[in-house]
């Protein structure tokens, strides 16, 4: 990756920050820790990976995006409102009457957003239903899902596991968000997960570990992913739960977050000088 | 039981996640079998004490449902006591298959509780809205529902299940209630509390919409019209005495939940009037629709599960009677 396209992204991702916080500004709270925590796939995904249309969100030949840990939807909100997939004016509507953008991933609200999901574990499915529908129609497109660690926790995520590498799906490619926390604190003191990349390695997938804050490393794992043939491949992200907001970061439980005024101004003003330092 | 009302219907003090936290404190401190189950919502549900005081009794499956319903199963084998906590939509149709035959087909004894019900998921949107729990747990034989109204009624009755043997179903609130009953107040599971009793018509109420029933009925008082209002906190099994006794006495019911009408208080009462007394009935609560993202006071008005509501319905079964 050149120089350019590092700083690009690298804006993109604090540009992405920098509107989810907005979002949850408005709303005076949210899921800070796991929203933040995947702002650098976000933008390389859609600032130099994915086939997708703006102007045709449900254009049948897109790569799609799987959000299983729905949670973290504010950031998705942010990286398709920066794209143009709606306008950015929509993000002050998050979780108001009648928004378009609630909570949790919703595929009949959204424009852009792939799939519903909330319930933990299930996106992991329904991304292999759809790299599945999409293998049977030929299509070259490629569907992303990203999973958080504790959903791991869930046997979905294993089922899931077992069948994709069964189907050989390497029109697949996974993000676990090894942020090492869930909601009641760190993975390892609640359900210990292990080395995830090597469950997945056992369960038959190609896995990497890469820093999930580094959109270079993250790139060139997506780029190796897509020369992987006949297994689904899983990038597991070390990453920092509340990544980029310093009150979020240093606070122990940051899963879901009371979010003030002057913490979210703080947190924007830091990262808008970062966008013009980039 | 013994229900003393409250004087005055206004918000608690004390949350309802830590009257539940308080209770089983106390409950374990007697009963060395008691365990405690949740799925990563430990601290949601304001459970973090108990953790601390009973760490080796405390299992925290991480996101898990489905395997934390069969292990509580396999506890309550062995002779524990299990109350297996997680938000309601993921503690009933999350793990279904496990609740229906690790834990109530085997004949084990399980303790579910399921919170944040219906429009109280507020925030969490469509996606953690249950207004299918009760439903979905009323499929089970010998399931009892349970939905506490206020902490006075909580705080009894997860005492009471403590002691007993069975599947329950306890939908919690885990926000502050308002107050419905006085301190000390005892009550039978399976008999419907009479809160007010009327003529005109019979309002049958569970949970959050108990306190917009008691104000749907001062404004039928001023109306002239006097509503006989039940607390029927236990939806299954149903106190069918307490709704054929309204139907002969007052000739029209009205039936009110924060739950999807279908399969939740409205049909239960449903079936029993029709089955024993047919007289008219309407319903109040979701009309068989997805939940959806907001503020709970938006939330009630979106869905009808307001005190004008009653109301209105109140009227309309009465141009029936
Ligand atoms: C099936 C299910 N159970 C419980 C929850 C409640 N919940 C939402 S987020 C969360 C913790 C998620 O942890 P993790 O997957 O690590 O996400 P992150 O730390 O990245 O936010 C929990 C328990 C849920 N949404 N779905």
């Amino acid at each position: 990756m050149n120089e350019n396209m590092r700083k690009e992204l690298e804006r993109f991702a604090t540009r992405i920050r920098i509107e989810t916080m907005k979002e949850f500004k408005e709303l005076g709270f949210g899921h800070v820790g796991g929203a933040m925590s995947i702002v650098e796939t976000l933008a390389v995904l859609y600032g130099a990976v994915m086939k997708v249309d703006p102007s045709s969100p449900r254009w049948e030949d897109r790569d799609w995006l799987v959000v299983s840990k729905g949670h973290a939807g504010p950031a998705v909100y942010a990286t398709l409102a920066l794209k143009g997939f709606f306008p950015m004016e929509e993000l002050m509507t998050l979780n108001k009457p009648g928004t378009n953008l609630p909570s949790h991933c919703d595929r009949n609200k959204t424009p852009g957003i792939d799939m519903t999901t909330g319930s933990l574990g299930q996106g992991v499915s329904t991304a292999i239903g759809v790299a599945l529908g999409n293998r049977l129609d030929k299509r070259d497109s490629y569907v992303y899902l990203i999973i958080g660690d504790g959903e791991c926790d869930e046997g979905q995520v294993w089922e899931g596991a077992l069948y994709a590498a069964h189907q050989k799906l390497d029109n697949l490619i996974a993000f676990v968000d090894d942020n090492k926390k869930q909601l009641d604190g760190y993975t390892k003191d609640v359900n210990d997960l292990g080395d995830i990349a090597d469950k997945f390695r056992s369960f038959g997938w190609h896995a990497v570990r890469v820093d999930g804050a580094d959109v270079e490393q993250i790139y060139n794992a997506i780029m190796a992913a897509k020369e992987v043939k006949g297994k689904p491949s899983v990038i597991v992200l070390d990453t920092v739960k509340g990544k980029g907001c310093s009150f979020a970061e240093n606070a122990h439980s940051n899963h879901h977050m009371v979010v003030s005024p002057e913490q979210a101004d703080m947190v924007i003003e830091e990262l808008e000088r970062k966008v013009v330092e980039l | 039981m013994n229900a003393i009302l409250a004087a005055e219907n206004i918000k608690e003090e004390t949350a309802m996640r830590d009257a539940y936290c308080q209770t089983l404190m106390e409950l374990a401190k007697e009963n060395s079998n008691i365990v405690v189950l949740d799925a990563d919502l430990m601290s949601s549900m304001g459970m973090v004490p108990f953790w601390k005081a009973y760490p080796e009794r405390t299992f925290n499956v991480g996101i898990q449902e489905a395997n934390m319903m069969g292990i509580a199963a396999g506890l309550s084998a062995t002779g524990k006591v299990p109350f297996a906590h997680s938000f309601g939509p993921f503690a009933t149709r999350r793990c279904f298959d496990q609740i229906f035959m690790s834990c109530a087909y085997a004949k084990l004894n399980v303790r579910i509780i399921g919170s944040d019900p219906g429009v109280t998921a507020a925030y969490n949107g469509g996606t953690h809205m249950p207004f299918e729990d009760m439903g979905i747990m009323r499929n089970i034989p010998n399931v009892t529902i349970l939905e506490p109204v206020d902490s006075v009624m909580l705080k009894d009755l997860i005492k009471q299940t403590a002691g007993m043997y069975g599947i329950f179903y306890i939908r919690l609130l885990r926000k502050n209630a308002v107050k419905v009953y006085e301190e000390g107040s005892t009550f039978e599971i399976g008999k419907a509390v009479k809160l007010k009793d009327g003529k005109d018509v019979t309002i049958i109420a569970t949970g959050i919409l108990v306190d917009e029933a008691i104000k749907a009925a001062k404004k039928l008082e001023e109306q002239g019209i006097i509503a006989r209002l039940l607390n029927m906190f236990t939806l299954k099994p149903i106190d069918k005495e307490a709704i054929i006794a309204a139907a002969k006495e007052t000739g029209a019911i009205v039936t009110a939940e924060n739950h999807n009408i279908i399969n939740g208080l409205g049909s239960a009462v449903a079936e029993v009037l029709s089955e024993n007394c047919p007289v008219p009935l309407e319903r109040v609560g979701v009309q068989d629709v997805f939940g959806e993202v907001g503020p709970e006071n938006y939330l009630r008005e979106r869905f009808g599960l307001t005190a004008d509501n009653i109301v209105n319905k109140v009227h309309k079964v009465l141009q029936r009677k």
